[in-house]
């Protein structure tokens, strides 16, 4: 098992730095010289060629980028010329907010998603009422999502506010209920239908009819055979599922006023703020690779044949 | 008295939302100790027949008559009845071990599985279950409880099942084509193994198999299912001596001579019915050689006819002309 997990790792790495290349390419293709670019668009011969000296950018391309990599992997993430400081600076502020919603839609995500879907496999009448719901849930996209939240839950009921991240975890909690929500929703209709999927098909295998046949009780059956190789396919789709928050944050941070990473890459695009634009790309870009990594270890624990890797 | 008695059993089963017969009329009843081979082509309704003696007849399924253990109706059972029916008394080992064990389980778990749930502590548990793999021809028992079912072969998982069978000491088995899934130089090995151990507890067994010959080898009696009726019940020794039905005297003029191999194989003409096909009169008689005009119109009664019960109305007349052409090479000669 080891074994593979190194691969994974070393295919993880692999892939990290691709990707890196790639964000750091995007420099040299958008139009205009680059130095323009990073100073924001407005900046004097003088500054031009300050840029030019510091970001080596009178180099060979992979010079300049193996300067940029180990500045990068030393924590450094450039200077912002829009704000004038660093952009880990600027990150660490927003870095939690984004976080902490990201896990909270994905913690709704996945219980809301496997109750419903295991409910609906093994309910007949249920199971109808959530094919519906989960169909209608899954066209809902978390803008539309965001702005019924507000009217409803903010403007006309005042239970949770408009906007803001609030201080303090409880405030934290209470602020960004409804943007995880908004995020939550088409995904946990997404995921009810996969885990009623996974669960139907898992009814119907032999070995669960063995289980049956030896009297074991249903409960253990539901939660032993079915649940637990369902639990297979559930994990890797719910692994992709939280890479894929990482996008849909971008909006809902905007539709709710959350200063994260998302509201911030935004604004970092219209000022035309290429140090801060190429940041947060690389790290949303890690994080889903890195989630997706963990995702295959844990498919590893869960599903033994996959263990004996290919020898 | 009989262990099991299986009495006029019909199942329907739901197609596309409509009830159709797999199942017409079965009564069958098996003493203590005594090997069933039950035996027919597929389509014909064998596995449908121990699906039901063990309650596991797809949902929607309509079950008429009844099965009654010990002289408790299984079809009257409520929930924890019939828990303690499966965990003690009756235990199936199924045709395909790869498909039908956990994957993601050790096969310890698998093993111990059933006693656990029935209340015993898994260390003791563990050391009835080490015991049987012995005896089932399992080596290295200990390394085996860690593995996986797909780190083992299909012979060896399938005698993994027949432990998991035995280990809850059953007083009926029902095996549904226990060796058809493995390969023909294990199905043997398999087959002597379950026989043995069988034989050695003295354990009723519901034996399904399209297979006449090995049915013969390991039952004491042979019922014949075709089109999801009962045709033919004879004691194993009397099968190739007396024959009484039409079909299975067919049925052995079908299997390959060791003798001479080169001769053509044997067929019955026709294809096999499918239980909701068949018309009002016997169900072979379309594919019947000796079929008049009153099989296609009245359906035979399986009734007593010396040591055994045959479905044929010309039975008696037929007894001794059958024997010829179940005799390999006759029947082309």
């Amino acid at each position: 098992m080891w074994k593979v997990v190194g691969e994974r790792a070393v295919s993880l790495v692999v892939t990290l730095l691709m990707a890196s290349v790639g964000i750091y390419g995007a420099l040299f293709l958008a139009p205009g010289n680059p130095a323009t670019l990073l100073a924001g668009g407005h900046a004097t011969p003088a500054v031009l060629a300050a840029i030019e000296r510091s970001e080596h950018l009178n180099e060979p391309f992979f010079a300049r980028y193996w300067h940029w990599l180990v500045a990068v992997l030393h924590g450094n993430l450039g200077q912002s010329f829009v704000y004038r400081e660093p952009v880990t600076t600027l990150l660490a502020g927003r870095v939690g907010n984004t976080v902490f919603l990201v896990l909270y839609a994905a913690a709704l995500i996945i219980a809301g998603g496997v109750v419903l879907g295991l409910l609906g496999a093994l309910d007949r009448r249920a199971g109808a009422v959530i094919t519906v719901v989960t169909s209608v849930g899954l066209g809902i996209p978390s803008f539309v999502a965001a702005i019924a939240l507000i009217t409803v839950f903010s403007v006309k009921l005042g239970w949770f506010p408009v906007f803001g991240t609030g201080s303090g975890w409880l405030s934290q909690l209470w602020h960004l209920t409804l943007p995880a929500v908004a995020l939550a929703i088409s995904w946990t209709a997404y995921t009810a239908q996969l885990t009623k999927a996974a669960v139907r098909e898992e009814l119907g295998r032999e070995h669960v009819e063995t289980a049956r046949s030896r009297g074991i009780s249903t409960r253990h059956v539901i939660v032993r055979h079915v649940l637990r190789n369902a639990m297979i396919p559930i994990t890797t789709v719910s692994g992709l599922t939280v890479a894929g928050l990482i996008a849909g944050d971008v909006v809902v941070e905007q539709a709710f006023g959350i200063n994260g990473l998302g509201s911030f890459l935004v604004q970092s695009t219209l000022q035309k703020d290429f140090a801060s634009v190429q940041a947060v790309s690389l790290i949303l870009v890690a994080t889903f690779v890195v989630v997706n990594g963990l995702v295959d270890v844990w498919s590893l624990v869960l599903d033994p044949r996959l263990r004996a890797g290919r020898a | 008295m009989s262990v099991l008695e299986i009495d006029h059993l019909a199942v329907d089963l739901p197609v596309e939302g409509v009830l159709r017969r797999v199942l017409h009329d079965v009564t069958l009843p098996i003493a203590p100790g005594e090997a069933v081979g039950l035996v027919g082509e597929s389509g014909a309704g064998k596995s449908m027949v121990s699906r039901a003696v063990i309650r596991l007849l797809p949902e929607g399924a309509a079950v008429h008559g009844d099965i009654r253990y010990a002289g408790d109706s299984v079809l009257a059972m409520g929930r924890p009845a019939l828990r303690h029916f499966r965990t003690h008394d009756v235990a199936m080992i199924f045709q395909d071990p790869r498909a039908h064990i956990n994957p993601v389980r050790t096969v310890g778990d698998f093993l111990v599985e059933a006693l656990v749930e029935r209340g015993e502590r898994r260390e003791s548990a563990t050391t009835t279950v080490t015991a049987l793999l012995a005896s089932v021809g399992v080596s290295d028992p200990e390394r085996r409880f860690r593995q996986f079912p797909h780190e083992l072969s299909g012979g060896l998982l399938q005698r993994v099942m027949i432990a998991a069978a035995l280990a809850v000491s059953p007083t009926l088995l029902l095996a549904d084509e226990p060796t058809t899934a493995l390969d023909v130089t294990t199905q043997s090995d398999v087959m002597v193994i379950l026989d043995a151990r069988r034989r050695e507890r003295g354990l009723a067994m519901l034996f399904v198999t399209h297979d006449l010959e090995l049915a013969a080898a390991v039952c004491d009696r042979i019922a014949v299912l075709y089109a999801g009726l009962l045709i033919e019940d004879v004691p194993t020794g009397d099968l190739r001596r007396d024959l009484r039905h039409p079909y299975t005297a067919g049925l052995l003029a079908s299997r390959p001579d060791p003798v001479s191999p080169r001769r053509r194989l044997a067929a019955i003409p026709g294809r096999p019915l499918s239980a909701f096909e068949i018309g009002p009169g016997c169900p072979f008689a379309p594919r019947c050689p000796f079929a008049v005009a009153r099989c296609l119109s009245e359906r035979p009664e399986l009734r007593d006819l010396d040591t055994g019960r045959v479905a044929c109305h010309r039975a008696e007349e037929l007894r001794g002309q059958l024997l010829s052409i179940a005799t390999p090479g006759a029947a082309s000669a």
